[in-house]
């Protein structure tokens, strides 16, 4: 019965019982939820870019001074 | 004992793979500064992912459709597969877009970068095979839509995905093992030639096109600091 109930709670969440959503724009023809992952990579990949690595400046401080020395 | 005679295959394999890739390179020390950027990570994270989807795979391959359908514990294996891969494909599209910007065939790597793009190319009917074997209403769209693309280009009497025989076969024993085969000659490519270093870098370093990229030592640090 606690299954059940938890299925109905998550089924509410995301609602599939409908047609998927498409984009479409021109001859690009996409499901949303397609939309939405290719948007996030995006995202990621921005993120990532800009975002510094734990310890990199560090690294190249430490690396720098090597090198003087 | 007598010595192996100098035209022994073994001996000349032995020496050949030790020439190419000595330990210090296989298993290396530390990697050069520039690696400690999260654009970096994404390609571990993708092989993290094929383990991840290899054990679960190999789980639901043991235990069979009836399992994954219709149990707690398969329905949740069978979503660790699922999303495992759509995590796979995700970062490994990051890690593509990484290399791809900052042009990683330099320096003799261009056997790396085939070897990246073919595995993604092979991962592609790796995950369509899948979905087309899961044994539900699901299957069956994906392989009546998929059909018809298939057989528009000619192949659909060598690959047909509405014959469930050949499409388990393909995900579970031929595809997985060309996945695994080209990722490790990836990796051991990577390891042979080294991590591609940022563009600045290269030129700073004139590093020649066809040449080996600076090793390691000479920039590391440890892999502990």
């Amino acid at each position: 019965m606690i299954h059940a109930g938890l299925g109905v709670v998550m089924g509410a969440v995301f609602d599939l019982n409908h047609p998927a959503h498409v984009v479409h724009w021109h001859f690009i023809k996409l499901p949303l939820a397609n939309v939405i992952v290719i948007g996030l990579m995006l995202v990621v990949f921005a993120i990532v870019i800009a975002l510094p690595f734990p310890g990199a400046a560090r690294r190249a401080a430490a690396r720098r001074g090597a090198g003087a020395s | 004992m007598s010595g192996a005679p100098e035209n022994s295959w073994t001996v000349k394999v032995r020496e050949k793979a030790v020439e190419a890739l000595p330990p210090e390179k296989l298993l290396p020390d530390g990697q050069p500064t520039y690696v400690a950027s999260w654009i970096y990570v994404f390609g571990v994270a993708s092989i993290a992912s094929l383990v991840v989807i290899i054990t679960s795979g190999s789980i639901l391959a043991l235990k069979g459709p009836a399992w994954w359908h219709y149990t707690g514990i398969g329905h949740f294996f069978n979503s660790i597969h699922m999303w495992s891969v759509e995590l796979f494909f995700f970062v490994m599209v990051v890690h593509l877009w990484g290399k791809y910007w900052m042009s990683a065939w330099r320096g003799g790597r261009t056997r790396v970068w085939i070897t990246g793009a073919i595995t993604f190319l092979v991962a592609v009917p790796t995950a369509l095979t899948g979905y087309v074997s899961q044994q539900n209403f699901d299957a069956q769209w994906i392989s009546t839509q998929a059909k018809d693309g298939l057989n528009s280009v000619g192949v659909g009497a060598f690959f047909n995905v509405t014959n469930f025989g050949q499409m388990y076969s393909f995900h579970v024993l031929l595809l997985p093992i060309a996945v695994v085969v080209l990722v490790s000659a990836h990796v051991l490519l990577v390891r042979r030639h080294g991590v591609v270093p940022p563009i600045e870098l290269h030129a700073r370093l004139a590093i020649v096109p066809g040449s080996e990229a600076p090793a390691p030592a000479a920039t590391a640090v440890g892999a502990d600091s």
